[in-house]
């Protein structure tokens, strides 16, 4: 692989190539489905390819091949360097970057068991129980299950010097009853919804998740969601599972922070963003206790935003996002850095595959745990709702005004838990929700959770990201805003 | 750099960048059954896909990112002892493709036996669809670049600040079995796609087609460009049921969440909206809708994932919802005829209709806003999603370019609203459409779409913009 990388350089530098850096990758998934007690999907792909990105007369060219002779990645090479002298054409400036070290190295994610050399009998069989399980509770009328395993191996090298090769392994798994009665169509997942938890591990997730446990009150909570009772309309307190905060922490931090969207590199697609460029350090972005870091280190979790160097060859990074509730730092790459005057890349250029261009990515952007136990979060609050799973996700493309759904509410009075509520929704505007924000669980409720169906892009690239949250309580939000128009 | 110099340099670039042709495809098809046969393989299924695809990104009046794809897959799906498992791969060597084989077989062996695996489909018939533009194939970087360069000095010289993209591509695909099946489509595709920005204001425009000549960017770019100087200084309107004119990229990106409620599997697993509603009034009396793979304004192979023949289907008759669309699979359940809109097996979810065609009216943008007498003209919506699924409500927001009309004319822009609406009340609601045209948004895929003006849309909350 780096005889192909490095002949790529080369070629790319004699046609005239300033800069240029290429991935070769090989790309390996399983995917496993059942459905109501029957195997679905039972699929297996690899990918492997180049793709490099070349800087020639000021602009940037990529161009990518599966084609992996010499010959093959020469001409992607040329390729890539015509397309960049192409861009020239409709310039307005010269690409400029901040410096950043060559770096020789190889890393692996950690895992303790290997996930594609674990029989897929045993796999489908869990799957297969777990499918039954559910399926006991009366009412339940669709049962679903999955798994996925991929493999990535990638070898960077750029025109500085750096040769890297990174392989990551990532496991996920859920289950999700589905209930349709009278004329209403309820559902339950475990331990997320749309397609459950996925992080960098092996089997050893999928071990952890105790499927089989969860399964029987999945399937009697997506029945009992019938007979519950519709979430009120009204504006109060609010209590966050952590697997809700880590999405909305993704809308509406994540996406923000993004310096490409702050920029309006994103405007025509996924948007820009409302935090520009005079709120950094300024802008009180929620309250004292809120605290969030994009930490793409493995030292933070095995998150799907973990890795030794970015897709642009920067070493991992812990970035204070907000500390102490005030707005302190971007999602950056080398190029964007340089833009408002930033000393070096916070590393966060990903790319999907060999075939796509790094772009800015959130890594794991997570919320410092907090000091309160979750049964004294309950107790404490004397008139709340507790909102947990995701079921719908929607903001604008400034990432101000947002709205969430969840598949199970609850509604807490005088410190407990007193009765299920169904269609549970809220909305917000991002600041104000955060500086609302009251209470945050310990260290002891905190969990890294995997966001793997990150959509940004054009050509669209599908990235996993990592969200560490606990359970956490908000003051004065607007709840029940999805059904307030029925 | 490395110090060492290459050898070899004299490499071809684009310009002799092609697809391979349907002969190679259907001799790597060939080779992969013939694997599949000695490996023990009772049947097999080859799929080959190629792609070429360029795009060119720009955004703050400058091109920023410019890439090219260039790709081949091969996946192949064995059905041996009543189970089947699909591999894909890149790699085209003879060893590749017998490992894939052999991993297909693997996979396959390790799962209980499947309930209802139908043998793979005979021979078919397809009609011909001729969706192929040399003219789109050979547009070049230079060509793509010196057309965005135009719309971004339009948007310089109006002290404006453009971003879109344009992009160019092919794509040939073949797919057989071993029962003699074969079958092979190819295409090209366009898109321009551009984000007017005027101080705090935005605007869109997009379009999508097989031709690159079907659309101008210079007329979409001063189409966004005139209508982001009316979206600013927007004033906010208060919360609640208001007329909308949705352009037909608004109408479609909402619409287009029905789709997969036609699936014959949905209903069978009770997750579409139409479960106990076939037959009966649904929409409006003006609202029909086909799926219609032949139509001449939409793209797409005239197969399916099996290699059935995609069959025009009248899913929505005045209001009432008349048909559904089946795979091999869910027809054989329900005991009807396959209408060739099965996914690749193997999967969960079955079919799909994927060329909705909406019948369209006499009326037009200008004629809606002009009998308009309070309401609000949308440009564009988006990050739909379903809130309730039987209901069909649908939350989202408004986007680069809401206006109010009062009596009949357009009177400025209006802050963005999150709306909260049950697509079937919106589609029992309609009071105009305007002529079916090849839309293009951002939430769902292409097809033929009206403009369509709905009352009583509910808007719940406003943003600050």
């Amino acid at each position: 692989m780096w005889d192909l990388a490095t002949h790529s350089l080369d070629v790319a530098k004699l046609r005239g190539a300033s800069y240029a850096d290429v991935r070769v990758m090989h790309l390996r998934q399983r995917d496993l489905t059942t459905k109501n007690g029957q195997v679905g999907t039972l699929a297996q792909s690899e990918s492997t390819g180049l793709g490099i990105r070349v800087l020639a007369g000021g602009a940037w060219g990529f161009a990518s091949t599966d084609r992996l002779t010499r010959d093959g990645v020469a001409a992607c090479a040329a390729h890539a360097v015509s397309i960049a002298k192409a861009s020239a054409l409709a310039k307005r400036r010269d690409v400029s970057m901040v410096p950043e070290a060559a770096f020789i190295d190889s890393w692996q994610s950690p895992f303790q068991k290997d996930p594609f050399e674990i029989p897929l009998e045993s796999q489908l069989a869990l799957l297969l129980a777990a499918d039954a399980e559910m399926r006991r509770s009366k009412g339940v009328t669709l049962t679903e299950t999955d798994m996925q395993f991929r493999s990535i191996d990638s070898w960077f090298a750029s025109s500085l010097g750096s040769r890297i090769h990174q392989r990551k392994i990532i496991s996920g798994c859920g289950i999700v009853a589905t209930a349709f009665q009278g004329d209403e169509i309820q559902k339950r997942s475990y331990p997320n919804s749309f397609g459950g938890q996925h992080v960098l591990a092996g089997y050893e997730l999928i071990e952890s998740l105790d499927l089989l446990k969860h399964a029987p009150r999945v399937g009697e909570e997506a029945a009992a969601l019938h007979s519950a009772a519709q979430c009120p309309r009204l504006t109060g307190t609010l209590l966050l599972g952590g697997s809700q905060l880590g999405l909305q922490i993704h809308e509406s931090v994540g996406h923000p922070i993004e310096l490409d969207r702050v920029l309006g590199e994103e405007a025509n697609f996924a948007g820009t963003s409302f935090l520009t460029l005079e709120k950094l350090h300024k802008l009180r972005y929620g309250s004292d206790i809120v605290n969030v870091v994009a930490d793409a280190r493995i030292a933070h979790g095995p998150g799907l935003g973990s890795f030794a160097y970015d897709d642009e060859g920067v070493p991992a990074q812990c970035t204070d996002i907000i500390k102490d509730g005030i707005f302190r730092g971007y999602l950056s790459n080398r190029e964007t850095a340089k833009l408002i005057g930033l000393e070096r890349s916070s590393g966060t250029m990903r790319t999907e595959s060999w075939n796509r261009l790094p772009i800015i990515r959130m890594t794991n952007i997570s919320l410092k745990p907090g000091e309160w136990a979750y049964d004294d979060l309950i107790s404490d609050t004397d008139d709340g709702i507790l909102m947990d799973t995701n079921k719908s996700w929607s903001i604008d493309d400034r990432r101000y005004q947002f709205q969430f759904s969840t598949e199970i509410g609850w509604e807490i009075k005088g410190g407990k838990k007193v009765r299920m509520l169904k269609n549970p929704s809220y909305g917000g505007i991002t600041t104000e929700f955060w500086n609302s924000c009251d209470a945050i669980c310990s260290a002891k409720d905190w969990a890294l959770w995997g966001t793997p169906n990150c959509g940004k892009g054009q050509p669209m690239q599908t990235m996993g990201t990592g969200h560490g949250a606990s359970p956490a309580r908000f003051r004065n939000v607007q709840i029940g805003t999805a059904f307030s128009g029925q | 750099m490395s110090a060492k110099a290459p050898t070899n340099l004299k490499t071809k670039t684009h310009e002799s960048r092609a697809l391979s042709g349907e002969r190679r495809l259907r001799g790597i098809i060939d080779d992969v059954l013939r694997i599949a046969k000695a490996a023990g393989a009772e049947e097999a299924e080859v799929h080959v896909d190629e792609v070429l695809d360029d795009l060119t990104r720009f955004a703050n009046n400058a091109i920023h990112q410019n890439v090219s794809e260039h790709g081949i897959t091969v996946s192949v799906r064995t059905v041996a002892e009543g189970r089947t498992s699909r591999v894909t791969t890149n790699r085209l060597d003879e060893n590749s493709l017998r490992a894939a084989v052999d991993a297909a077989l693997s996979l396959a062996a390790s799962q209980p036996k499947l309930a209802h695996l139908l043998p793979l489909p005979q021979r078919q018939k397809y009609r011909a669809v001729r969706r192929f533009a040399k003219t789109t194939a050979a547009v070049t970087p230079q060509e793509r670049a010196r057309a965005v360069r135009r719309a971004c000095d339009l948007a310089v010289k109006r002290g404006q600040v453009a971003a879109g993209i344009f992009s160019t591509g092919q794509s040939l695909s073949a797919m057989g079995n071993s029962r003699g099946l074969f079958a092979a489509y190819r295409e090209t595709h366009a898109e321009f796609s551009i984000t007017m920005q005027e101080a705090a204001a935005a605007s869109w425009a997009k379009a999508n087609a097989g031709d690159v000549r079907q659309f101008d960017p210079q007329q979409l770019a001063a189409r966004a460009s005139d209508k982001v100087h009316l979206a600013v200084d927007a004033r906010e309107l208060p919360t609640g049921k208001y007329t909308v004119i949705l352009e037909p990229s608004a109408a479609l990106d909402l619409v287009g969440f029905l789709f997969y409620d036609f699936a014959a599997t949905a209903l069978a697993d009770k997750r579409s909206c139409l479960n106990g509603r076939m037959g009966k009034p649904l929409f409006g009396k003006n609202i029909t809708i086909a799926d219609d793979a032949y139509h001449p304004l939409q793209l797409g192979a005239p197969y399916d994932g099996e290699g059935m023949p995609r069959e025009k289907v009248l899913l929505v008759d005045h209001g009432v919802p008349k048909n559904l669309v089946y795979s091999r699979l869910a027809a054989k359940l329900a005991r009807k005829t396959p209408t060739g809109h099965g996914f690749m097996l193997p999967n969960e979810y079955g079919e799909a209709p994927m060329n909705l065609v909406f019948s369209g009216g006499d009326s037009s943008l200008e004629k809606m806003i002009a009998r308009t007498d309070r309401g609000l003209l949308v440009t564009r919506i988006w990050y739909i999603r379903e809130v309730d699924p039987y209901e069909k409500i649908m939350t989202g927001m408004t986007r680069d370019g809401l206006f109010l009309v009062e009596k009949g004319r357009v009177r400025g822009a209006v802050r963005n609203f999150r709306f909260n609406q049950s697509l079937l009340e919106a589609l029992r609601n309609v009071e105009e459409l305007g002529p079916a045209v090849r839309a293009t948004g951002e939430e769902a895929f292409e097809m033929v779409v009206p403009a369509m003006k709905i009352r009583d849309f509910h808007f719940t909350e406003v943003t600050k913009f």
